[in-house]
């Protein structure tokens, strides 16, 4: 490689500029960065009062706007994490109460997280096999009413059976919702994108005919029967409001294991190289049909364990079907990871404590909650086509590291 | 006269390589000037630079004198000029005329497209330089050779004065190259110019009026046939000295390790690829399948090899039947398989080196122990391989798409040659290589053959075919027209024999009188 | 040989056969299905009535009155000649067109049955069909003019919402006209983002596309919450529709003029379209060009042709074709925008352009017969049958699957769809 005919007294702070401009966490930073300033212009010219401030004067415009971001994304910060002060302060006091009401945006973060870490893992994994499980919120859907119905129908069971049956029940179902569309692409080549999302709407529309039909509680319109006590997830702070539960833990574990299986087991390699190359992996004895629906069929499963871990450790019943948006960010929450099943924890973390504080943030500012989607959709635009990101802020590529192949 | 077409200095760099080095180029119009080189030499790249789909970052092009620019292919056509490139550009679904006039339609005045008239004129030029097609065929329902037509048809349409032909007989029976030779030499004398790329001496010896030889970007060397030596002139190709003839000792084969019995092959069109062939190869030999492309070859390959089902008959592998088994219950017999598409089918190209080499035996012992891979033993073999085999990188754990097609092939090689094998499968092992690949690769095939394993190879290079094989079958509409002797048949006999014209090789060395005369 | 790109993927069993044959099962399942729940719980004296005129047109034909058990029986028997024929010799090309007429056949035995010693008004069915096919059909075109191009499109639906909300908000302020030219706008818009992020930055086309389709449903709830609820804003989206008229003369023909010529403009301008885009991309240098590029961009670039323009170019026309699919919602049908109004119109669309073989013809079949199967839906509803309506209501997305595993898929559309084309080395 040539090298360039300079001295060679680059110091180190230049080194350093020059590596962080390449490295790609500096893209997937600078990509949640941009996003939340292209949101806060959103949210700043969609209010109306902003443009009365214009009116009045440019500088007095640019205040309003200002602080109407400062407000939306610090009742956002707070609504996610809670307040910094406040939590050390509560520590100090030793109070229960005072550390209950402290920490609990940050705990409630955490619970909203759990099915995000299950879902993104599910994604994940089906990128990696090459297929495109865009069915995650049916197979959560799925998952959760039937671990309800597992929840309620059976009486008398102590937890230790009770909660691994609902949770098996509704991980089966997410399973079937996933392995229809998988062999569906590997025995007739059906594009798994369309068949997914018409899982999707079948799903939605099943639910809804259980909610007001055969599963329908007696006693309430519209809802399912609560479930058993005995099915109930364990909830680390019972007594309190806090409401994070073993799911959360059931949920590391999960995403852990999925790593090991991907990376360290011959089942993860035929994996990864199916999703790679499909041709030479047959070449090479391994069955693409059978991972693809392998593949669909773990993915399903994992969002149908997702969707019944929040029944079970949080909702406790099914109403009236309502689309959570749970499909699409967990395509997020894989992309961002960049289909590490590991770090879909970490982004996970992020959508969950966006999505939790949100709710904090329509109430102060009246900001939708829907902003969460478009900042998504912003930080994964930015995340899928880097170069937009490297020509905002002038950073240099990176160089490629090979020698590439001379052209006859 | 000025000549027609001149390239000055032309100089064009890619990240890490110098493509083409100061080339100068001069063509006569009426001429055939062939451009004579290795793969990788630089040659497609200045006629990408000529046909405007690359542009030079120095240098200029004169165009009868004129200097000219051209930055895109609109330029070139304009200017005259025509390419045909080595990888038909047609596209399978149209019609010959669509073909042919995308991109000058001819319209009628309503603004809808006018297929008669372009099709007459289609006609016209078929007729007029010999081409004979039928402008309404759609092109995935014609051969390869009558596709070439087709090619040159789109230029002659365009009125293109300078043709460019790269590497245009590499698809094509020995037959079918005499008569696009023929072709080419009816162009010229009707006052076409042509340039013609290829990294076959005997060709330029056939058929060109003037040599150039380019090796590492730059020229090297020019002639004529009448002047030249074929031995000086793959030394110039190469820089150095090479052997033409691939040095081997007679086979000594032993017991048969496959065995097929009147296989047939249908593909899903009804269309049947392989025809109710039989033949065997035995341990310590190799046998040769030549033809041209799409004869059945692919289609066989990939049945014996577990990833297509036939339709009738029978093979077995080292005395087991294996019609009906899968590609990994074939690997574990002890067969390996260099397959024809080395980046589709042999290499997963984004995986890290050490993991292709071990993509059919990760399951096994030592590499992984039941299902947890033993990241460690993979990595040392890895490393042992690329040693063992001279694979040119910077690392083990590294993407396999950053190598060179020599040493993609090379990792292929290894990792077939790293197991106990019985039976190899080659398919096209050199196609694209360089010289010093093409030089390993053989070798390593004979010292497999001489080790005591049966080799099937499949290869559309005739020559490669003839140097390499102990025994040479000839591929025709999926029959196998015959099974000879390499040493007793002659190219000639095989060329007739590749274009379906059977003929009886003698056992005996008398070769037939009445082919010699046909050639010389 | 074709360079396939290494996302085709391939499996040990052709495909084609497997399809056929499961085909041809489920033709015998649906024969059987009949023959057992309709057939014999039928009483052979009970007739039905197919109404053949949609209430209030001017023009009447007679009813269709016949015994119901004898028409089960009739269509019992054609599905199982079909699933015999298919599961063992399979109908090659036919295949779907069989596949549609054995739709037909469905939705006929259901109609009988279910309106059983009463009537139903068939004509009026088959107008009210034509009207829901109306966004299948236009998003159809517009796959069809994203794929044939090359580029693989699944953000119509997130193009349909966004032309849905703008054509609402434009018409209640300037008129209905104005709704629509701003949805098709808004359409375009957004496709020439889909365009830039696929072409230029070479983002996989369907990350690309889902994309799109997170952030218009976003932003369009967004909107929908944080102004057209609050009220002094929701004189924003109260644009009203178009209203259906009869084109003269046509609309006097007997049965099928006032099925097809009492409609409103969109449904006229599908009928316009078909002809149009099947002109444009068949015999026209346009066409041509466009189908190259979707094929063999790499052929077409050698002859001069800007694969990179064409493609933006054609992919914005097709969002504008989806702006203007998703504006039918609201200027078409409701009068005003509601979230979730498109509930996957826009990929049953993408499965109409496959069953219709990526030709305007061909999807304008296959919309239709979704619109019939959503306009049956509701027709059973009313009818009191014996099937929840939450059910009914996912027949449209089963039927979708059911005919994506049964035709031909994916290799029969442009070779090159969903590749981003590479300016590199020949």
């Amino acid at each position: 490689m040539a090298k360039k005919n300079e001295s060679e007294k680059k110091n180190f702070l230049n080194i350093f500029i020059e590596e962080i401009s390449k490295s790609s966490l500096t893209i997937i930073l600078l990509a949640i960065f941009t996003g939340l300033i292209l949101g806060g212009i959103l949210a700043a010219s969609t209010t109306p009062a902003i443009y009365k401030a214009f009116g009045r004067s440019f500088g007095e415009g640019m205040y309003e706007s200002l602080k109407l971001i400062w407000e939306t994304y610090s009742s956002l910060f707070e609504g996610s994490f809670g307040n910094l002060s406040k939590m050390i302060a509560a520590l100090f006091s030793g109070n229960a109460k005072t550390m209950e009401s402290a920490f609990k945006p940050f705990l409630e973060s955490l619970v909203v997280t759990t099915p995000y870490i299950f879902t993104g893992v599910a994604i994940a994994l089906g990128f990696q096999a090459g297929v495109f499980n865009i069915g995650a919120e049916g197979q959560l859907y799925m998952g959760a009413i039937m671990a309800a119905w597992a929840g309620w129908t059976f009486k008398g069971l102590p937890p230790i059976l009770h909660v691994p049956l609902a949770l098996s029940v509704g991980t089966l179902f997410g399973a079937l919702w996933g392995y229809i569309p998988g062999w569906l692409k590997a025995k007739t080549g059906a594009h798994e994108v369309i068949n997914t999302i018409m899982m999707n709407y079948i799903a939605f529309n099943f639910s809804e005919y259980l909610i007001r039909g055969p599963f329908e509680d007696p006693t309430t319109p519209f809802k399912t029967p609560l479930i058993e006590q005995s099915a109930h997830l364990l909830r680390f702070f019972e007594g309190t409001t806090l409401r994070l539960h073993i799911g959360f833990v059931l949920a590391i574990v999960v995403s852990v294991l999925v790593w090991y299986i991907l990376y360290k087991t011959t089942w993860g390699f035929e994996l990864r190289s199916v999703g790679l190359n499909p041709h030479a992996s047959r070449y090479a004895g391994m069955s693409s049909s059978m991972i693809t629906i392998l593949a669909m069929t773990a993915s399903g499963a994992l969002s149908g364990m997702a969707g019944a871990v929040e029944m079970l450790g949080v909702n406790f019943r099914q109403t009236q079907a309502l689309s959570t948006g749970y499909g699409f960010d967990a395509i997020a929450v894989a992309l961002l990871a960049n289909n590490h099943p590991v770090l879909c924890i970490i982004t996970a973390m992020l959508f969950g404590f966006l999505r939790h504080g949100s709710r904090v943030m329509q109430i102060n500012t009246g900001i939708p909650i829907d902003i969460i989607s478009i900042l998504q959709a912003f930080i994964i635009f930015f995340i899928a086509a880097p170069a937009i990101i490297r020509s905002i802020y002038r950073l240099k590529e990176p160089k490629p590291a090979l020698e590439l192949e001379k052209t006859a | 006269m000025a000549p027609i077409l001149e390239l000055r200095g032309i100089t064009k760099r890619f990240p890490g390589v110098l493509a083409n080095d100061h080339i100068d180029l001069k063509l006569n119009k009426g001429e055939i000037l062939a451009l004579l080189g290795e793969n990788g030499a630089g040659k497609t790249t200045l006629m990408n630079i000529l046909y405007g789909l690359y542009s030079p970052d120095e240098g200029e092009i004169l165009i009868n004198g004129k200097i000219t620019e051209i930055k895109s292919p609109n330029d070139a056509i304009e200017a005259s000029i025509g390419m045909v490139h080595q990888h038909f550009m047609l596209i399978p679904v149209f019609t010959v005329t669509e073909n042919v006039m995308l991109g000058e339609e001819y319209t009628q005045p309503g603004g809808l497209l006018d297929s008669s008239r372009a099709a007459k004129k289609v006609k016209e030029i078929s007729n007029q330089f010999g081409l004979e097609i039928d402008p309404y065929t759609l092109i995935e329902d014609l051969p390869v050779g009558l596709q070439q037509r087709v090619e040159i048809i789109k230029l002659l349409f365009r009125n293109a004065e300078i043709l460019i032909m790269d590497e245009p007989s590499a698809v094509l029976t020995p037959q079918e190259v005499e008569d696009l030779f023929k072709i080419m030499r009816s162009l010229v004398s009707k006052g076409k110019s042509i340039i013609f790329i290829t990294h076959k001496l005997h060709e330029v010896m056939e058929c060109a009026d003037r040599i150039m030889v380019i090796r590492a970007g730059k020229v090297v060397g020019e002639s004529t046939p009448s002047k030249a030596d074929p031995k000086k002139l793959a030394a110039m190709m190469v820089g150095r000295p090479v052997e033409l003839n691939v040095q081997k000792e007679e086979a000594k084969p032993k017991n048969t390790v496959l065995k097929v019995e009147n296989l047939t092959i249908v593909n899903k069109n009804k269309k049947v690829e392989v025809d109710d062939i039989s033949f065997d190869v035995k341990a310590g030999e190799i046998l040769g399948i030549a033809g041209v492309q799409g004869n059945g070859q692919t289609e066989l390959v990939r049945c014996l090899t577990g990833l297509m089902k036939s339709d009738a008959g029978r093979i077995s592998i080292l005395g087991k039947d294996t019609t009906h088994s899968d590609p990994r219950g074939i690997t574990e017999l002890g067969v390996a398989h260099i397959p024809e598409d080395r980046q589709k089918d042999g290499l997963v190209l984004q995986s890290l080196i050490q993991d292709n080499l071990v993509l059919n035996t990760y399951y096994k012992k030592p590499f992984s122990r039941g299902i947890v891979l033993q990241p460690e033993v993979i990595q040392k073999n890895a490393k042992e391989l690329v040693e063992a085999f001279d694979i040119r990188t910077t690392g083990t754990a590294v993407p396999v798409s950053g190598l060179s097609g020599g040493n993609q092939q090379k990792v292929i090689v290894a990792r077939e040659f790293s197991r106990p094998i019985k039976l190899l499968i080659a398919s096209q092992p050199t196609r694209g290589l360089d010289v010093g690949s093409i030089e390993y690769i053989h070798r390593r095939l004979i010292e497999k053959r001489d080790a005591g394993c049966g080799i099937l190879l499949v290869s559309t290079e005739l020559d490669e075919v003839m140097q390499l094989s102990d025994r040479i079958a000839v591929m025709y509409r999926g029959k196998i027209l015959t099974i000879v002797d390499a040493d007793i048949v002659t190219k000639e006999e095989l060329g007739l024999l590749m274009a379906g014209i059977s003929t009886e090789i003698s056992a005996k060395k008398r070769k037939p009188k009445k082919i010699r005369e046909i050639v010389t | 040989m074709a360079n396939k790109n290494l996302k085709d993927t391939i499996f040990e069993k052709d495909p084609v056969i497997r399809r056929q044959r499961i085909m041809g099962v489920i033709f015998l399942v649906i024969a059987a299905f009949i023959w057992f729940v309709f057939v014999r719980t039928t009483d052979p004296a009970i007739q039905t009535i197919f109404v053949m005129t949609p209430g209030g047109s001017v023009a009447t034909i007679a009813d269709l009155t016949f015994n119901t058990k004898a028409i089960l029986r009739i269509i019992t028997f054609l599905s199982t000649v079909l699933g015999v024929f298919q599961l063992f010799k399979g109908f090659g090309k036919y295949t779907n067109g069989v596949l549609g007429f054995e739709g037909i056949l469905i939705i006929i035995s259901f109609l009988a049955w279910g309106a059983a010693g009463g009537m139903v008004n068939v004509g009026g069915m088959l107008r009210i069909a034509i009207m829901r096919s109306v966004p299948i059909v236009l998003g159809a075109f517009s796959g069809i003019l994203c794929e044939r191009v090359g580029v693989v499109n699944i953000a119509i639906e997130g193009m349909m919402i966004t032309g849905a909300l703008v054509g609402s908000m434009f018409g209640s302020v300037f008129g209905l006209w104005a709704g629509v030219a701003a949805a098709i706008i808004s359409g375009g818009l957004t496709a020439s983002v889909h365009a830039m992020l696929s072409i230029k930055y070479k983002v996989d086309q369907i990350i690309s596309g889902t994309i799109i389709n997170i952030f218009t449903v976003g932003l369009t709830s967004y909107i929908v919450t944080k102004i057209l609820q609050v009220v002094e804003w929701q004189y924003l989206n109260q644009s009203g529709f178009f209203p259906s008229f009869d084109l003269p003369f046509f609309s006097k023909i007997p049965f099928i003029g006032p099925i097809l010529f009492r409609q409103n403009m969109f449904v006229y301008a599908m009928y316009i379209l078909v002809a149009l885009l099947s002109v444009a991309l068949f015999r026209t240098k346009w066409g041509l060009r466009l189908r190259a590029v979707g094929e063999h961009p790499k052929a077409a670039d050698t002859l001069g042709i800007n694969v990179f323009r064409t493609r933006y170019l054609v992919v914005i026309l097709g969002g504008m074709m989806a702006g203007f699919a998703g504006s039918y919602f609201s200027l078409g049908s409701l009068g005003y925008f509601e979230q979730v109004m498109s509930a996957g119109r826009g990929f049953i669309g993408l499965a109409a352009m496959i069953f219709g073989k990526w030709t305007p013809v061909g999807s304008l079949g296959a919309g239709l017969l979704f619109g019939f199967a959503e306009s049956l839906s509701t027709n059973l509803s009313i009818l009191r049958f014996p099937i929840p309506p939450e059910l009914l209501l996912m027949v449209p997305y089963i039927l979708t699957m059911v005919i994506l595993a049964g035709v031909v898929g994916r290799s029969q559309g442009p070779a090159a769809a969903g590749v981003p084309y590479e300016k590199e080395s020949l």
